[in-house]
């Protein structure tokens, strides 16, 4: 925590003297948030592999396409920050939230990326956000498990980042008021949403907002415009904006009216290299960013708890629904709503008692990776009449060949709850019903070896010559 | 336009297709006259006036006529060219054609020509004769443009091209490749491609046909667009099937010939009962394999679970589809294939091979590679097993097939046409 609260004491250069200054007397910040999500591929799971087989995961390409978005993104944007970093201080900040499937990933298949964001945390110029570890939609079903991911990935980033998260951000951004309430209760200060045009009405997302149930949360929302600019369209030359430059992109900012406080632009990482290529310039377009904010604005880079700490928030923001950051409705339904969709999260989601009572290292893993929200992206029907986006993400020919591989895999983990755990029945009750059988096992040869004594002394049972007789003699009469 | 069927009397998709096709141009204003090689009076006629070439008279002192004839070589195949008829029908049509034969031999160079318009032996000379006829009627009538279907009548397309000049335009339903595999027939392989390089443009029923155009009969591909095909609304009458047994029931209906690939389904089947014995399997649909399909069941031991209906028509092909839970179209080669359209009209969910120009078209609806076959089962599997693609495809399905209207494929053909005549 302590290292975003040095901001503003120490000078580098020049320039970040003079944001110093500005910082105490008009506030004007850029807040740089990056997602960096890979989905856990599933492989083809054909339905007489059921209770045969439990390795669910395309190993093949989840490592060639980690590998190739390592890089073609992670390791050459990391060093390009690392040198900004060197360039201007504290001055340059930004902010990440890494997915636990993608961190797991990162351990698997490139170490090497792992440690660059290592590398990153320890310049004191990146704050780490927390999140669900998988990447999942489970603050729409159950807070148990909700609380449960979260608390699992802010254990992640402690261990890998050294840091403690005190910024809390959603699975692609989805939040409410009753998610954000539930990052409040986890003692988070800050959650990032959606700056969605149908939730924000005349309100700017430029300004510091606060949970409508509980104000001590304060929202963050994300300017969809400038960020898209980046995100989406800067290689696109049918935009009348193209090429996207610096300067340009500097004199748009400017054009914020003066009294809002804070830009936020929210975007994935693999913006930079895989979806935007470098050969579009974006890399360059981003080295030249910071010394083009600190030459002709006043703006200055903060991280999401810097910004939370210090800015007085405008006005609660009432989200009841929630909302997201995909597609043009900021809805879930890129996820949730049509009947593939929705039988398959009610199929998961009804196993998680059952998950609850197991302790199986490989059940539990395995939980966690099929909750991830990308399964789900992949049953969306939407892609049939717009969304080229949907369609470059996904593995499968069809929502329906999606749908049925998932939940030929949900029935093989089902098959495995059940066989492990009966219901009812916790690892401790098992032994204590296992010492018991022993016991009454030795009890009951006892008893044998007794009655066996006794029954040398009894005369032969009556009973018997007589069933006989009785069985053989009906036919007869 | 010529072809070779128009309903009622017809045996499978081409006149289908045709009298779709006219209904859908009538919607846009293109007045037709279609021509068959025999009328029989009670044809719809609302949207195109029928001519029977039957009832056109030749002179055959005309030297046009006779500078066609001379063109035209004539021929006599023996094997089975038939697109759209059962082997077993087309049995049938042969022993009747035997029998009027030599009947009509002797009437090649009389006035009229008296037209089977079935398949059969000799089918070569009709086809002849009614190239014949065409280019009478070229001469005697007024018209903008020749359109015509599928090889039988493409002479009669080129025939009337040379008499009058007018543009021709072919429609390829299906090609030598989809009826006979690599095995292709020679003469009618070379009546195909000299149409297709004789015609001004090319219409293909799916982006598949229209590959095999390109490639196996070499047409630049500037001169060949597609046309999905499409289906007539359902009509009013419901009926209704309602299954006898408790468990669910799986369906193959079509030809049992390799070009359909029942042998993929028997796969998919034993894969699947392997697994779930609350299934049954139907293969509905008569054909040269039928008996190897047989005997692989009986192999396989499956046959206490998987039926053979022979040969199904009309009311009993609806019946049969009504009762399915799923229906599976593991074709070969498939340049439309309009069955799995019937299926999902009746609310069944279709598994369909990769390698049939409708899937190009569907969207609700499971696409394998034909020899897939655990991809099949699975995918087979998971409409029977997971409610959720049922609900999604009762819910979508039907309104897809519904929204392949004639009326659009008619459209589009239009613009071919007008793209000829500017």
């Amino acid at each position: 925590m302590g290292t975003f609260r040095t901001q503003g004491q120490r000078s580098v250069s020049a320039n970040a003297q003079i944001i110093t200054i500005q910082y105490s007397q008009q506030m004007r910040s850029v807040c740089l948030y990056f997602q960096v999500h890979q989905p856990l591929r599933l492989r083809t799971y054909r339905f007489f592999e059921i209770g045969a087989y439990h390795n669910y995961y395309d190993d093949y390409q989840n490592r060639f396409i980690l590998r190739r978005i390592a890089e073609k993104c992670y390791l050459p944007m990391n060093k390009l920050l690392r040198e900004l970093f060197k360039e201007y201080g504290t001055a340059f900040k930004v902010s990440f939230s890494i997915s636990g499937i993608a961190l797991e990933q990162f351990r698997m298949y490139a170490p090497e990326v792992l440690k660059s964001f290592q590398k990153l945390a320890k310049t004191g110029n990146v704050e780490f956000l927390a999140e669900t570890y998988s990447h999942s939609l489970s603050s729409l079903i159950s807070k148990t498990e909700f609380m449960a991911q979260v608390n699992a990935h802010r254990d992640l980033v402690r261990q890998y980042f050294k840091q403690e998260p005190v910024t809390f951000r959603n699975t692609e951004l989805i939040y409410s008021d009753g998610i954000g309430e539930m990052a409040a209760e986890m003692g988070f200060k800050a959650v990032l949403a959606e700056g969605a045009k149908h939730v924000l009405g005349w309100k700017s997302p430029n300004y510091l907002y606060v949970n409508a149930i509980n104000p001590k949360l304060k929202v963050l929302l994300r300017n969809y415009q400038l960020s898209d600019d980046i995100a989406f369209r800067f290689s696109n030359r049918g935009w009348p904006e193209w090429p996207l430059t610096a300067e340009k992109y500097v004199d748009w900012l400017n054009q914020a009216d003066p009294k809002q406080e804070v830009i936020n632009l929210f975007m994935d990482y693999e913006t930079f290299g895989e979806h935007q290529w470098a050969e579009t310039g974006i890399f360059e377009f981003m080295r030249s960013l910071p010394a083009r904010v600190f030459s002709h604005s006043d703006f200055s880079f903060h991280t999401p708890s810097e910004l939370a700490e210090k800015m007085q928030p405008v006005s609660a923001i009432h989200i009841p629904d929630p909302i997201s950051w995909a597609d043009e409705e900021r809805d879930l339904t890129a996820w949730l709503g049509n009947d593939l969709q929705d039988d398959a999260f009610d199929n998961l989601y009804s196993m998680e008692e059952m998950v609850r009572k197991s302790t199986d290292p490989e059940i539990l893993k395995d939980w966690q990776f099929i909750q991830s929200s990308d399964h789900f992206y992949y049953m969306c029907t939407k892609w049939f009449s717009d969304g080229d986006v949907h369609q470059y993400f996904n593995p499968y020919g069809s929502p329906y060949e999606a749908y049925i591989n998932y939940m030929n895999i949900l029935s093989d983990f089902r098959l495995r709850l059940e066989r492990g755990v009966k219901p009812g029945e916790s690892p401790a009750f098992r032994d204590i019903k296992r010492e018991t059988k022993l016991l009454t096992e030795k009890t009951v040869k006892k008893i044998a070896t007794n009655s066996r004594a006794k029954k040398r002394k009894k005369p032969a049972a009556k009973t018997k010559p007589e069933m006989k007789g009785k069985k053989r003699g009906r036919p007869l009469a | 336009m010529f072809g070779w069927e128009f309903p009622p009397h017809i045996s499978g998709g081409l006149g289908t297709a045709c009298f779709g096709l006219t209904k859908g141009l009538a919607k846009h204003q293109v007045n037709i006259r279609f021509v068959v090689p025999k009328a029989y009076g009670d044809e719809n006629q609302e949207s195109v006036r029928l001519v029977n070439a039957s009832d056109v008279t030749v002179n055959m002192k005309d030297s046009v006529y006779k500078e066609y004839w001379k063109r035209i070589e004539y021929m006599e195949i023996g094997s089975n060219i038939i697109p759209y008829v059962s082997p077993e029908e087309f049995s049938r049509i042969l022993s009747q054609q035997e029998l009027t034969k030599i009947a009509k031999d002797s009437r090649v160079f009389s006035n009229r020509f008296d037209f089977s318009g079935a398949y059969g032996q000799n089918l070569m000379e009709e086809v002849s004769r009614y190239a014949l006829v065409a280019s009478a009627l070229a001469t005697s009538n007024d018209f903008d443009l020749i359109h015509a279907h599928d090889w039988l009548t493409y002479p009669a397309g080129i025939a009337a091209k040379y008499v009058s000049g007018k543009p021709l335009v072919i429609h390829v339903h299906a090609t030598e490749f989809d009826r006979s595999g690599e095995n292709v027939n020679k003469p009618v392989y070379d009546i195909e491609r000299k149409g297709m390089e004789e015609a001004d443009m090319i219409i293909a029923v799916s982006n598949f046909t229209r590959n095999t155009v390109i490639e196996k009969y070499g047409i630049p591909e500037n001169k060949v667009v597609t046309v999905h095909n499409a289906v007539e609304p359902t009509e009013k009458k419901k009926i209704s099937g309602t299954s006898h047994v408790p468990e669910k029931i799986v369906t193959f209906l079509g030809r049992i010939t390799f070009q359909k690939g029942p042998d993929y389904f028997v796969e998919a089947a034993r894969l699947i009962l392997e697994r779930d014995s609350n299934v049954r399997f139907v293969m509905a649909g008569s054909g040269d394999l039928l008996e190897k399909m047989i005997r692989r069941t009986a192999q396989l031991r499956i046959g206490h679970k998987f039926h053979f209906t022979g040969f199904l028509r009309g009311a009993d092909v609806d019946r049969m589809l009504a009762m399915s839970d799923v229906f599976v179209m593991p074709s070969v080669s498939e340049p439309f294939g309009i069955v799995p359209l019937e299926a999902m009209r009746s609310n069944v969910p279709v598994v369909i091979s990769k390698q049939s120009g409708v899937s190009e078209i569907l969207q609700h609806a499971l696409k394998v590679d034909f020899w897939d076959i655990h991809g099949m089962a699975d995918a087979i599997y998971g409409f029977l097993q997971y409610g959720g693609a049922q609900k999604m495809f009762n819910r979508y399905g039907k309104d897809e097939v519904e929204n392949l209207k004639w009326e659009h494929s008619g459209l589009k053909v239009k613009e071919v046409y007008q793209q000829m005549l500017r």
